[in-house]
């Protein structure tokens, strides 16, 4: 797995990463209530806006980690976004996305420095 | 950055987890582990308390006792103090001569003096308006005192065998008792739609009087971001958001608490800031009106928001002021202002929520039913 300083995790699985956001950063939204989910089939830019959390604090923007197309979204989470906050990177992810470029991902930290980066 | 003031319950919400952060110039609890979501859930099933220290209590004297600071304050708010029984207190709200909102408040006759307690963020412009307005009156504000709230169903049996016959108060009676704590102001009041009491308690008491009540498994400590989850949930006001200066009270849709006594035609009529403008909306209708909406999708539409008449094009036809997520209605919720002729309930507009048009409906408030002892 790769983590961003965005507080997002990263897996590969096949030819599609899925990506979710850490547990440190579900606690920091906390109750999370709406996710606004992208459309499959939408090409995104590296650190465009593409999905809008919300909390019972606030909206908080997620950011497309790498370019590519949305392949898929976990469409589970309209009617359970709690999912984000229990199970955050196992149930709670929140898209899949086809890598036009997988080596934009090298650059994310692995676990280990994660870890180091939120203390 | 100014040094933040501190409640007395400052150590206590720290070692019980609780997330400080600033507010009204305090250094507060905005949530503790429980989290936003279960400690507005405990407050309806249960007890929540809440250390609401940073809000002012003031005692307004006057030589003819109740009665002279009553008269007093007539003057400047429109809600009638003169016929206010003995230990009963009122929602009121301070008006400036545009008949906006300087302050939504508290009101109680205390027999002797009159009871005030008022926001944090406005206490001392209230206090200095106060001094100035008052005619004859010696204005108190009570330092030294810290103000709980224990809030919900739950909180009768806490509260009871602490101060034993508050079992007997009804909603918005007021009453001084005798604890272990030292003298207990109570009154059954609070503002998040349930039962409960809000408890001033001197300061040197507060931090054992907040834990007597914690010792029950019924109460959890309750912060901020559930306090306002739960008031707007209840259909209140947040001064700030929902009222301010610019917005009158029959805008503000807050006409139940002028009583007639104060209108047009009653024998005690205007006599309060602004009464011109106020008196006449009370009579013809405002221009605008606040308002209770759903929207209909999960996502909350928050303050800020604009809304349309139509799905597409035109110009607003109000804004949302306040919006969260309510866990006991287990959906989005928000108050705003519309246009009068929209502010019938079942009414159909949208918000836009980042660049798209979402369909919200006009709704009835307090979105969850009021739990008063009455």
């Amino acid at each position: 797995m790769k983590f961003t300083e965005e507080h997002e995790w990263l897996r590969v699985e096949g030819d599609v990463v899925v990506v979710g956001i850490t547990e440190h950063a579900a606690e920091q939204l906390g109750d999370i209530v709406f996710v606004d989910l992208p459309d499959t089939g939408t090409e995104v830019t590296k650190d465009e806006e593409i999905v809008v959390i919300e909390s019972v604090k606030a909206a908080s923007d997620i950011l497309a980690p790498i370019d590519g197309e949305i392949v898929e979204v976990n469409g589970a989470l309209e009617d359970a976004p709690s999912t984000v906050n229990e199970d955050p990177i196992g149930g709670g992810w929140i898209f899949k996305i086809k890598a036009s470029d997988a080596s934009q991902m090298d650059d994310y930290m692995d676990e280990a420095a994660y870890k180091e980066f939120i203390g | 950055m100014s040094e933040l003031r501190q409640t007395p319950l400052n150590a206590l919400h720290k070692e019980l987890g609780g997330k400080m952060v600033p507010f009204a110039g305090y250094e507060m609890p905005v949530q503790y582990g429980l989290g936003v979501m279960k400690e507005h859930q405990h407050t309806r099933a249960s007890a929540g308390l809440f250390d609401v220290s940073h809000m002012g209590q003031v005692i307004v004297r006057h030589a003819d006792g109740y009665a002279g600071a009553a008269k007093a304050m007539e003057s400047l708010v429109p809600v009638s103090l003169l016929a206010l029984g003995e230990k009963r207190q009122r929602y009121g709200f301070f008006t400036n001569e545009e008949g906006g909102i300087l302050d939504d408040l508290m009101l109680a006759n205390r027999v002797d003096h009159l009871f005030v307690v008022v926001n944090a963020a406005c206490k001392e412009a209230d206090i200095a308006h106060m001094r100035a307005g008052l005619e004859g009156c010696e204005i108190e504000e009570i330092e030294g005192r810290a103000l709980l709230a224990l809030q919900g169903p739950a909180s009768e049996g806490v509260l009871e065998p602490i101060a034993p016959g508050c079992d007997a108060m009804r909603f918005m009676d007021v009453g001084i008792f005798a604890s272990d704590y030292g003298e207990l102001w109570i009154s059954r009041s609070g503002y998040t739609g349930e039962d409960g009491y809000e408890i001033s308690v001197p300061d040197e008491h507060a931090e054992a009087f907040a834990r007597a009540l914690l010792a029950h498994d019924a109460v959890e400590p309750i912060g901020l971001g559930a306090r306002d989850s739960l008031r707007l949930e209840g259909g209140l006001c947040l001064y700030g958001n929902d009222i301010d200066t610019t917005t009158s009270p029959v805008e503000a849709s807050l006409n139940w608490a002028i009583q007639k006594v104060r209108r047009r035609g009653g024998d005690r009529e205007g006599g309060f800031p602004g009464a011109a403008r106020i008196l006449d909306e009370l009579e013809n209708g405002a221009s605008r009106a606040r308002v209770g909406l759903r929207p209909e999708s999960r996502a909350p539409m928050r303050e800020g928001t604009h809304l349309y008449k139509e799905a597409e094009g035109g110009d607003p036809v109000g804004s949302i002021t306040s919006g969260a997520f309510g866990p006991t209605i287990e959906g989005p919720m928000s108050m705003g202002y519309v246009s009068s002729e929209l502010a019938a309930e079942g009414t159909k507009l949208f918000g836009e929520v980042r660049g798209k048009r979402q369909p919200v409906t006009v709704a009835a408030m307090p979105f969850t039913s009021a739990n008063f002892k009455r």
